[in-house]
Formats: structure tokens, sequence, C-alpha cells
């Protein structure tokens, strides 16, 4: 099967101090009409969900902006310290819905850790394959919706479309499209049905063609090329600084992945892969290194199920099990960003108290340093090309 | 037209018919337009279906059940708009629309009106709907339909301009305004002593028809063009706080501006009603039909660049209209008049 | 210039491909896509495995099966030993209402009393009628599919 490798980016000056000066420049002292403050969200298209972004506006030029943030607030740190490790795992599958099972993996690393057992290869491979199989979800969605919010609308369609044989391909597995519940402390719940490799196989290329027509319709577009060429730079510095993490972070110029060099938490090291970055920084960087890493994503998937370890898929734990007491701090690349939960535990069934730290939360902290004296419409790329979602911002 | 049913029908009965079918042919062309384009081209352009239920056969009555819905709707209007743009803005926009459907012929003796300036009435009166967008945008009370209204109103105004000069090749060209003539000049014309297919004027004409397509489809506020209505940043902008059958002028008048641009579009550029070789009265039957279909197919290729195309933000479409728009279009214009006289 | 106008023409070209093959809508109710069968449907209730144990309930992150049970006597099994006393099932029900669809009920379960079904069409036009009872969650054991055999390389099952 071939794969074709990514076209050459054209070259492009890109303006690293483009419009952020003309917010505090007034084009003419006679006609100062005053600024306009606007509401975007929390009701809104552009936002993915209960963003609320208050604006100042002079005529059409950002001067402030404000993420006002919380109503997705769901008190997930309260409601685990009254729930056992299993029931814990339901529910954070709903932290970052659209990859509900790279939530999972670092809360059971973690109790894993703790315990100091290792699940056994071929749980760590299939728990790596499905990981990645969420990020290509993930990932098709951000592909058709960045689409959407610059206008094209047809690309969202696609995206969606061709996020259903990833899904059907995790409910086969796991029971469940998007909330797969399927760690378990020491393993996996279940081993994979008969000819699900086959099935794989056959959704990654379709996976790989899709990729292709995104880059057609939407990367090779000279109009999407104008919308988001220059737009929303973040300097890796300045990024770095806020705590922007993941595919944002790599579209500033920074090499940096968990999955190659954080703390080992699944079999990486053993795949022949490789990590995308754009020197740029701006959104279309961030739209060109997360299609790259859906490529990437789906090479990956067919190198695990072509060398998956046969074996058990569960350790040796005990039935009803108890945590030893103990703190464990383990973050993973999650498809947004960095994903961390610090586990405190005191010896009983759940933990004694979980601090979630979540991707989007630290990448949504830079929307006041990048939307200064940006357009309106350039407002809704950058939000559109950070990829966030609510539900890990408010947790 | 009172020859054509060989009648001696009065001026006021005439007059009444030809009102009678020109509000009735708006909302149907809108209707068509909008069933074949919006619903269910876009759907098979996006792997999906579209409208299947509604009324049995691939879900046709859809629209008109959309229609009835939006008639029975409440009319409801913000407390701090003011009352009287706020009602009056659709029908500007709806006017204008009727408007430019008066002068295109669809046949050697069918038409409402026969008018000399025909192109320029046409262009000046659909301008009008300018107008009614910026009166919707301000009466509204709404900052997103406000930014939307004022974003129009440069749009609007910036592609009137390679519009018109787009269209000036065409009559350098045919030599006359009045729409009836330029098809008979297309279809009596010949291609270097070849009648066969008469003389289409896109094809000499072909950057002033590209051009009068960006044009339309900026006058229409459609992608790539449609920052004014941006869907995922101002919610509809302008028209944001209407609802019920405001909302349906503001719809039909959008589809119906599009069915009759693109019959402006068929008439100068590609021959309108006329087949070369057909006259008489086999003209005024088979007219209409090869119109619509002229007409669709320029329709198809608008709806076809507006579900593909990002939408440009409003510097970048008013660069593109004023740095490369209109010069090339007085480029065309130049180059006409100059071939025009040479050959 | 020239990789401008290819860049447009391209974008043109995948809506027109598109439009040309067929869509991929499944025109659900007229027809029906068959979930996988590991899917998690509806649970289903096996009442004769129940010993009223009371792990299930426990273990539900939204506390939504209420079980009640008594216990009875039976007669011994071998001469002279004490009369068994056996756990029954008065009442088993799932608030469909809350469940999450987690499945841990169904994990926890010693007795293989509870299993997971792919069916999904049983909305209701009253929310109270979502609360399955156990007659209702014993009719779905009807749609339990059977175990799938597993892909190569899975360690056989115990049992």
């Amino acid at each position: 099967m071939t794969t074709t490798p990514p076209r050459d980016i054209p070259e492009f000056d890109v303006d690293p101090t483009l419009y952020r000066h003309l917010a505090d420049t007034q084009m003419n002292v006679e006609l100062d009409t005053g600024d306009m403050i606007l509401n975007i969200g929390p009701q809104h298209p552009a936002t993915h969900g209960t963003l609320r972004l208050v604006v100042r506006l002079d005529g059409e030029r950002v001067v402030a902006a404000d993420p006002i943030i919380g109503y997705m607030h769901r008190g997930y740190e309260k409601l685990v310290e009254f729930r056992t490790y299993p029931q814990i795992t339901t529910l954070i599958n709903r932290i970052d819905w659209l990859s509900s099972f790279a939530n999972e993996v670092p809360f059971i690393a973690a109790a894993e850790r703790l315990m100091e057992i290792e699940a056994p290869p071929r749980a760590q491979w299939i728990r790596t394959t499905l990981t990645e199989l969420s990020r290509i979800a993930t990932f098709l969605l951000f592909l058709g919706e960045m689409g959407l919010q610059v206008g094209a609308i047809t690309p969202a369609f696609y995206g969606f479309r061709d996020r259903e044989y990833v899904l059907n391909l995790i409910e086969a597995v796991t029971g469940g499209r998007f909330h797969p519940n399927f760690n378990r402390i020491g393993g996996i719940k279940e081993d994979l049905p008969w000819g699900w490799i086959a099935d794989c196989k056959q959704a990654m290329a379709k996976v790989l063609e899709s990729c292709d027509t995104f880059e057609d319709l939407v990367v090779g577009n000279p109009i999407f090329e104008q919308r988001t060429r220059s737009i929303g730079i973040i300097p890796a510095s300045v990024g770095a600084s806020y705590g922007v993490s993941g595919s944002n972070l790599r579209a500033s110029g920074v090499d940096w992945d968990l999955r190659r060099d954080g703390k080992p938490y699944l079999p990486y090291h053993e795949l022949d892969w490789k990590v995308w970055t754009h020197p740029d920084g701006d959104s279309f960087a961030r739209y060109w290194v997360r299609l790259q890493e859906t490529r990437e994503s789906a090479r990956m998937v067919l190198q695990l199920v072509d060398g998956l370890p046969s074996g058990p898929i569960m350790a040796k734990v005990p039935r009803i099990i108890k945590v030893p007491a103990g703190e464990a701090w383990i973050n993973t690349e999650n498809p947004l960003g960095e994903m961390g939960y610090y586990v405190v535990s005191k010896g009983a069934t759940g933990p004694f108290r979980v601090k979630i730290r979540s991707a989007s939360f630290s990448n949504v902290s830079i929307l006041p340093w990048v939307l200064r004296g940006v357009f309106v419409p350039d407002v809704i790329t950058i939000l559109a090309s950070l990829y966030f979602i609510l539900g890990d911002i408010d947790r | 037209m009172t020859d054509l049913l060989a009648l001696d029908i009065g001026w006021g009965t005439t007059l009444g018919i030809k009102t009678l079918v020109v509000l009735g042919l708006v909302p149907m062309g809108a209707l068509i337009l909008g069933y074949t384009f919006l619903l269910k081209m876009m759907s098979h352009m996006q792997s999906r279906l579209g409208p299947m239920d509604p009324g049995g056969f691939h879900g046709w009555y859809q629209l008109v059940g959309d229609g009835i819905k939006f008639l029975q709707k409440e009319d409801i209007m913000p407390e701090r708009a003011d009352r009287r743009v706020f009602a009056l803005a659709p029908a500007i926009v709806v006017l204008s629309t009727f408007l430019v459907f008066v002068v295109i012929p669809a046949g050697p003796r069918i038409k409402v009106a026969d008018l000399d300036v025909g192109v320029f009435y046409a262009l000046a009166v659909s301008s009008l709907s300018v107008i009614g967008v910026l009166m919707a945008g301000w009466a509204s009370a709404n900052k997103y339909a406000l930014l939307g209204g004022l974003r129009a109103a440069a749009q609007l105004i910036a592609y009137e301009l390679p519009l018109v000069l787009a269209v000036v090749g065409v009559v350098v060209q045919a030599g006359t305004m009045n729409l009836n003539e330029i098809v008979v000049f297309q279809r009596d014309a010949e291609i270097f002593g070849w009648g066969g297919i008469g003389f289409p004027l896109i094809l000499t004409q072909f950057i002033g028809f590209a051009l009068f397509m960006v044009a339309t489809q900026a006058e229409l506020t459609q992608p790539p063009f449609d920052m004014p209505v941006a869907e995922s940043e101002l919610v509809a902008g302008y028209m944001v706080e209407y609802t019920g059958f405001r909302f349906l002028f503001f719809f039909i008048g959008e589809f119906g501006t599009a069915f009759a641009f693109s019959g402006l579009a068929a008439t100068l550029f590609l021959g309108g009603w006329a087949v070369p070789g057909v006259e008489g009265t086999a003209a005024d039957v088979l007219g209409p039909i090869v119109l619509f279909a002229k007409v669709m197919f320029v329709a198809f290729l608008m709806f076809w660049a507006r579900f593909t195309y990002p939408r440009l933000r409003e510097d970048q479409l008013q660069a593109l209209a004023w740095k490369w728009l209109i010069p090339i279009a007085l480029v065309n214009i130049l180059a006409t008049g100059v071939l025009k006289v040479a050959f | 210039m020239k990789r401008e106008v290819k860049g447009m023409v391209g974008g043109l070209g995948v809506t027109l491909k598109t439009m040309l093959r067929p869509a991929v809508t499944v025109q659900y109710p007229h027809e029906r896509e068959d979930p996988a069968p590991r899917a998690r449907g509806v649970i289903a209730l096996k009442e004769e495995n129940c010993t009223v144990c009371m792990l299930c309930a426990r273990s539900c992150p939204d506390w939504c099966i209420y079980i009640e049970g008594h216990k009875e006597q039976r007669p011994p099994r071998r001469e002279g030993g004490r009369p068994r006393s056996v756990s029954l099932l008065d009442r088993f029900d799932i608030d469909y209402a809350l469940c999450m669809y987690c499945g841990i009920c169904v994990e926890v379960c010693p007795f293989d009393a509870l299993f997971w079904s792919p069916e999904y069409e049983y909305s209701e036009h009253h929310i109270a009628d979502l609360l399955h009872d156990k007659e209702k969650l014993g009719e779905w054991m009807a749609t339990v599919p059977e175990p799938e055999p597993l892909e190569l390389g899975a360690e056989k099952a115990k049992k």
C-alpha cells in the first residue's frame, strides 16, 4: 500500500508581527468612535461548546479578548473522590469526549504505577492501537470542522463521514463508539473480535485516502491559505510559557512529543514513526501538522496490528483492587495536547484526590495574547486552529 | 403578448397577467433552485442524500413545507428594533428581485417588458437590495447584525463595478442594450461563416463571463464571498433577528436573485431563449425550456463554487475586487472595443 | 499563479467527484445498519443465575440498579444436613434514564446473570417507562448474541 508523502510546503514570507501593533494604534483621531464589546458565545457555532469570549472591537479589529470558561464545569475532581477506579474510568471518558480512550490511559497508567504492576504486552499494544484510533477520529473531525469555520461547508461532512469508519472499529472492540470504557487496572477488558484486524487495515486505507481528499480540498485551496497563513502566530517561546502543548506547539517548530520524549507509558518506541513539526506557527501550520499526524497515526496503526504480540490481556490482579498509598503523576500525549493525572491514593478502592491537567485549559489561556490586533474572522480561524474541547477545559 | 394569444386583451388585463406571472415566477424559481442545488446537489457533494421523505419522491415537497412552516410562525421583533425599517427591509430586498425578472425575455414574444435599456435597467435595479441589507443590519438592534450589514454594504457596492463592467463588453459586441435583441444577435450571427450554434457571446467574452460569475457570487453573498452572512461567525449576519415570513422573504430574495442573475448570464452570454434556426411560434414554445436549461447550467456553476470554497475575509475580497477584477474588466472592454472595430 | 489555479480547480474536482459517487447515508428507519455484536445497547438479566449478591448495584457509578430480594429455605441436599437458604429476587430494576452504559455491572457479576445486547430501539414517550423491571430485562435475553470468536493471538478463555 503506497503512502503519499506530504506535498511541499510552498515558500511563504510569514510576518510574525503582522497586525499586533495595530491593536494599539488609532487610525484617525478625529473619528474616534469608541470600542464595541462583542460577546462571542457561550452559544456560538465557532466556540466548540460553551466558551464565552468577550472581545473589545475597534471596527473589525480586536483590541482585547477575554475568555470566560466554566459553563461546562461538571466537578470531575470532586466526583472521583467518591468512586472506585473502574467507576472513575467510565467517568473520565467524558472529559475529552472526542478522544475518549486517550483520557483513560494516563489514569490507569498512574494506578498501575502505584500498584507497581505492568500490563502484559498484548494489552499495551491494543491500548496503543485504540489510542491512535482515537487520535485519528479526533483529527478527522478537526480537519473537517476547521474548513467549516473558515467558510467551506463541505469538508465538515467528509470529516464526519470518514470518522464513522474509525468509530465502527472502536465499537467492534469495546462496545461503545464514543465512550469505550475499556481500560482496566492491569490491562484491558476484552480481546479483539475475529476479523477486526482485517477491518482495521481497510479502514486505515480509507483514512489515508480521506487525508488526500482534505489535502486537495482544503490545504491546496488558495483561499484557505489566504485565510490561515500568518494568522494567529504563536512563537515557540510564548506558546511554551503559556503551557500550550500538543500539535499547537509542534506547529510552532518545537520538536517535542511525549510519546517519544516523555516517560514511556505505552510501547511507542517499538514503532517506526516520526514527529511532524512546522516552522511557521500560524493557523495553517496547525492544520498541516494535524493532517500529517493523522496520516502518521494511520501508518502506526497498521504497524501495530501487524506486530501485535499474542498472550494474555490482563495481569494478575486481585478481585477487589486496593491501590497502595502513594502519589503518581503521568502525563501523556493526548490528541488535544498534554494531558496529565496526579493521583493521590491512601490505599482504598478509590483514589483520595485526582488532579486533572487538561490540555485545552492551557491552550485556551493563550487567547488573550494571540487575539490582539486580528480581525473578527481571524478570531474564528484561530479558535478553530487551536482545537480545544470544552469538556477538556472545564472538566 | 397580446398577439401571442391571438386575443384582443386589453391593456389592464395584460398588465395583470404579467404581474401575476412575475409574482409567481420568483418564488417558483427560488423553490426550484433551492431544492435542486441547495438541498440535493449540496447533499450529494457531501456524500449524503438530502431530504427523501417529504412528498415521497426524493423529498421534493421539502421547501414547500418549509415555506408553509415559515408562514405560520410567530412574528417576533426585537424590543429595541426600529419597527418600520425592520419590517421594510426584506420587502426591499425582494422588490429588487421582482424588478430584475421583469426584463428577462423567455421567447421572442414572451416578455414582460421590452426596454431599450434593458441591461442598464437590470443592473441598476439589482443594486436596490444593498439598501435593504443595510436597513436589516441597522434596524435589528443586534451587534452581529450590524457587523453583517456593514460588511454587506462594503462588499455589495464594491462588486457592483465588476458586474457592470463585465457586461459592457457584451453590449459593445452586440451593439445594443435591449436584452431581446442581444439574444437575437446571438442566434443570427455566425462564427467565421458557420451558423450552426449561432454565436453565443461567451466564446469571445469568456473573461466577461468569468467576471460576471464572480461578481454575481459576491452580489448574492454566497461563499467565497459570504462575509455578511458568515455562518460560523455571525450566524446569518444581517438576517439574524428575522424569523417567520420575514426570513422567508430574505430566502426567496436570495434564491430568486440567484435565478434572476443566472437568467441574465444565460441571456447575455449563452444565448437566452434562442436555438439557432428556430423562429416564430416554435421559438415561443421552445424558448422558456431552453432558457430554463441554460439558467440551471449557470446556477450549477455558481452553486458548485459555493459549496467548495471557504470564504474570503472582508479586506481580502475588497482587494480582489478593486485590485484585480476591475482592472481586468477594463482591459476586457478595451480589447473588445479594439477587436470589434478591427473585425 | 499556476499553483493557485490548480488548487481552485482541484477543490472543484473533489466536490464533483463526490457528487457523482453514491451517498453514504443509511436511510433510517427504512434501512438499518446493524451495530457490532459487542455494542452496548441494553442489559439483559438471566434471573435464574442471580443470587442477589448486590455487587452490580453497588458498583454502578450512577446507582441506577434497584434490587430487592428475600431469603427462602430449601430442603438440604443430603440427609441430615442443614436446610439451605437461597436468595430470590423480588425486584430488579435498571433505570435506563440514568444508566451510563458503562458495563461495570455486567463485568462485575460473578454469576453471569447480566449480559450485553446490541438492541437500541427502546425509546419511550414517558421517562418513567425507561425503568425496565425484571420481566422486561428477561425479555432482552433473547437478543443477546453468542460470544464471538477472538482474534489470533488471544489467550484461550480459562472456562
